[in-house]
Formats: C-alpha cells, structure tokens, sequence
C-alpha cells in the first residue's frame, strides 16, 4: 500500500486526465481481491454505480478496511481511499479532508467524491464504521 | 430531406463545449436537450405572462389560463385525444401512481391479477407491487424472449378473465422494443382486462393515437420529449376518468366546499389539485408543436437511418454486444463492450465528451434477466447525428486500449 504522499507525489507526475485514470486502473489492478465470503450484502456499499464491498476492521485503535468492486477505476478510488484512510485513528479521520486531497489528486473532474456517482457513498461507509468504534470506545 | 444540422442548430446545448470537449449527447432517452423555442417560451411566460392560473379575472390571469388550457389542447391533439382527458402531473411516475392509487385500489380485490413484462421500467412495477399488496390482486409477469422481443403467446397464456390491469411499456428503455399495444389493448378488452401504457419512450420515437390503439390510460414526461422537467400527462378515456376519485386533495379540484363536505370538480381539474406546474405545461406544449412542425415520418426516417448506421459499426466492432436485439425496435442501446464494466467505460467515455447512460436504468429486474448486475446504453434523440455515433465508436476503441 502506498502512503498519500507517495500517490501525491505519483500523480503529480501524470499529465492529462488519461494517465490519471490509466494510473488508477493500474492501482485497481494490484488491489488485493476481497475473499468472495465476505463479499456480502451486509458489506455492499450501496448507492454505488458499481458493486462495491467494504469491510472494516481495528486493531490497536487504528481503522483499516479492505474493499472491492467490479468495476476496475472503482478499485483505483478503493486503493486511494486506503492510502488515506487506513492505519488512522477516529479523531485523524474526522479532520480528513477528502475532496482537497482529490483536487491535489487531480481527480476532481468525475471522481471527486462530491460527485453523485457512488464515490461518497464509500467515504460515508468509511466515517460510519469509524464513527461507530469511537462511539463503542 | 432531413435537415439535421439545421435541427441540431435549434438545441443550444448541442453546440457547447464541456471543459474544450463537444457536447456528444447519446442519453436522450433518459432525458432530452430543449430546443431554443421551449428555452423562449417559458422565459417569456414568465416574463410577461405570468400569474397563477384558473383564479385571477384580470389580464394576466386569463392570458396565462388560456396558454395552459392551449397546451393541453396541443397535447390532446398529439396524441388524438379529447383536450378533457389530458390530466398534467408532475411526470410519468406521478402519472402511474394516479392511476394505481385512484383506479386501481378502488376497483381490484382479492383474487383479481395485474399483468405486466418483464420489460417494464420501475415506475411501471412498483406502483402495481404495492396495489397487489394492498388489495391482495396478484402481480404476474409475462416473459419476454432472449433478444428482448414480444412474445405474443407468453401475453396471451397470461391473460384471463382474472387480470384486471394490463400495463405496458409501448417501448422498452433499456432494449428498445416496441410493443404491439394496439394488438395487445385488443386482447386485454376481450378478456375484460384495462390496459395501462407507459408511453415515456415512445412518444418520441413514433406517432401515438390513443383513439386507434384503443388503451384505457397513457402517460408520458415533459422532458423526455423536449419540453421542460417537472411535468407529464396522464391520458384516460373520459368515462374512466369520470369514474375517478381524486388522488390528492386541495384547491382547485373542487366544485363546492362547506366544513362538512366537499364535492369534487369533474375531470381534468379533479386530478389536478393545487397551482399545476403552469409554465412548464405551457414548455410542453411548445415541445409538441416543435416535433410536430418537424413531423413523425421525417423523424422515422432519420432514426432508421440512425439505427442502420449504428449497426453497421457495431458488426465492425469486436465485442460489442447490443442487448436487445429486437427486429422492432427504436434508437436505445444498451450494451456490453468486452466485458468492461459500464461505470469504468462510462469514465473514459466522458472524458471524450460522450453522455450515456449506465446501471440498471431503473429497470433492475430486466437488467437481471439480461444477465447482468449493470448495463451501458446509448440512445438517440432527433437531434443525434452520424457523426455523434462516430464519435461514440472512436471513443469506445479507446477505452479498449484503457483497460
């Protein structure tokens, strides 16, 4: 898993909108598959355009979720979203601010999360697990 | 002759660059670009004709009041109806709703079945699942082939002295099929059956005559055919509709009101509770005479050409698959194009500045039955060019190297 500031860096160096997109098919491409036993209705993320999954997990107070979808640029968002979310604790997540690091990303044109294409859907799924466990804490 | 580029010039949207890309528009099934003169239309309603309609007795009032009544006169010609059948809603949707909720839960029972396809697009299902829970009717569905065609003897197995309702797409949105209605409102009166027609498609692909084609209710949107969001028509023949309990209550659906009782309107004002959506009607009308100054004949032609051209190419292009390959059918395809999942060709397509559809099209079930979780789909308008299809040809080959 690349860490922000490494995709940061990588997609600084990617012109046009294309490459972007080819990075992120390449990203989606190397994003572990989800064991198929978890990819249950209690995991879909709905609202999507695409069949998305998402599963949390915790460990030692930090959030880490695996996901998947069908759909390969999808699997690109996931694997960004990872970057950014993964191996924080709740209070860092809440003061993330997502759609300035797809801005940063380039990605602002049909990715952004703001967009009603299913991409905020993932990050809502995101700040409701991590929501639940500090509420649990 | 076919004066495309002379049409396209009257969409204004058509000619804009999104972001330096041309506005490659293939989604007009889900929803049409408005031509200038609706745009002019509507701005000058509002502009200098502008009250609320059928309670002023000064100028303004009436002038708006006669607009409205002439769009539903526009309209109710169009389709060759009589201008008292033409209710307006807010849509389709709304439309179909009326109809479940003020004809059909006032009349089916226990024991009683509604008949629809597996075409049928959401708002034509819904509304029917939830008159069958709440009557008890049952909901049977009757099986369309593989390639989405008819299946006459899968309607006729279905129907009995037992269905009540049939409602029906006169064309699909996702395969593009076009249904027999007239043969079908036939066999549904024979067994005693009322017939439904969702005409969202249709209405803008081929000439609709409720009167030929004998159905008991039709409806259509506003902005699938060039007019303005926020409005549809629902047709009933007059002595159905005068059967009819009102669907919402209100102002000006009325006939008297005390603090005991109150005795309703006859139709249309009956079911059209509230200030309607005056301007946007008004919008609607403009719409109809524009497609009909261009004219059905000259429209069908241009759309076969369309058709055969895009079937050309898809021939030439490996892996494409078009769903719903119906000999009758119009300008809608869905497709799947190497198994690439519609939202990612939906990313590369956009870059290239081509609009389609993908999803489910609110039609799940009939997306299921095709065999899959989400479909792509292109769909053409009067305004769609040869060189559009180019364009979303040259954009597909592109997105095959992507990924």
């Amino acid at each position: 898993m690349e860490s922000i500031e490494n995709l940061i860096e990588n997609f600084s160096f990617l012109e046009t909108l294309e490459d972007r997109y080819q990075y992120l098919v390449d990203l989606g491409e190397a994003l572990p598959p989800l064991p198929s036993d978890l990819k249950t209705d209690a995991f879909k993320v709905t609202g999507c355009q695409s069949q998305v999954w998402l599963v949390p997990t915790f460990k030692d107070g930090k959030f880490y979720f695996q996901a998947d979808s069908d759909a390969i640029i999808v699997k690109g968002i996931i694997s960004v979203l990872m970057s950014i979310y993964n191996a924080k604790d709740t209070s860092e997540i809440k003061n993330i601010e997502v759609e300035k690091i797809f801005a940063t990303l380039g990605l602002k044109e049909h990715l952004s999360p703001s967009r009603r294409n299913g991409m905020m859907s993932m990050v809502q799924k995101i700040l409701f697990y991590a929501g639940k466990e500090e509420k649990q804490d | 002759m076919y004066k495309i580029e002379q049409i396209r010039k009257d969409f204004p949207a058509l000619a804009d660059n999104l972001d330096g890309k041309p506005n490659i528009y293939l989604d007009t099934a889900a929803s049409a670009q408005k031509p200038q003169c609706v745009i002019d239309k509507i701005c000058r309603i509002y502009e200098h004709t502008y009250a609320n309609v059928h309670r002023g007795t000064y100028a303004l009032a009436e002038a708006i009041t006669t607009e409205y009544e002439n769009a539903r006169q526009i309209i109710a010609s169009f389709i060759g109806a009589k201008q008292d059948e033409i209710v307006f809603t807010r849509g389709a949707t709304e439309s179909l709703n009326l109809v479940a909720s003020s004809y059909a839960l006032n009349t089916l029972k226990e024991g009683d079945e509604i008949l629809i396809s597996e075409a049928e697009h959401h708002a034509n299902l819904v509304p029917w699942q939830i008159v069958a829970q709440k009557t008890g009717a049952k909901l049977k569905i009757f099986k369309i082939a593989d390639d989405g065609s008819y299946l006459q003897e899968e309607f006729e197995k279905a129907l009995n002295p037992k269905v009540k309702i049939v409602a029906i797409t006169a064309m699909s949105n996702v395969l593009g099929t076009i249904f027999p209605v007239k043969e079908m409102a036939k066999a549904a009166h024979k067994t005693g059956a009322k017939i439904v027609v969702d005409a969202c498609q249709s209405i803008v692909h081929k000439k609709t005559d409720v009167m030929d084609s004998d159905c008991d209710f039709l409806c259509f949107s506003g902005h699938k055919l060039y007019g303005p969001t926020g409005i549809g028509v629902l047709y009933a023949k007059a002595d159905i509709l005068q059967s009819m309990p009102p669907y919402q209550t209100g102002g000006d659906m009325v006939d008297k009101v005390t603090y005991e009782k109150t005795t309703f309107a006859p139709p249309p004002a009956r079911f059209e509770a509230g200030t309607p959506a005056a301007v946007q009607a008004i919008g609607l009308g403009e719409a109809v005479k524009y497609v009909s100054s261009i004219g059905f004949d000259d429209i069908n032609t241009h759309e076969a050409d369309l058709i055969s051209y895009f079937n050309e190419k898809t021939a030439e292009t490996k892996d494409l698959k078009i769903i719903g390959t119906a000999q009758n059918k119009g300008g809608v395809f869905a497709f799947d194009f190497n198994g690439i999942h519609p939202q990612d060709l939906s990313f590369v397509l956009s870059h290239e500045g081509v609009a389609i559809r993908i999803g489910h099209h609110c039609a799940e079930p009939l997306v299921n039955r095709m065999g899959y979780t989400s479909l792509a789909r292109a769909s053409f308008g009067l305004y769609t060019s040869k060189s559009d299809i180019d364009a979303f040809f040259a954009a597909l080959n592109k997105a095959k190297h992507f990924f």
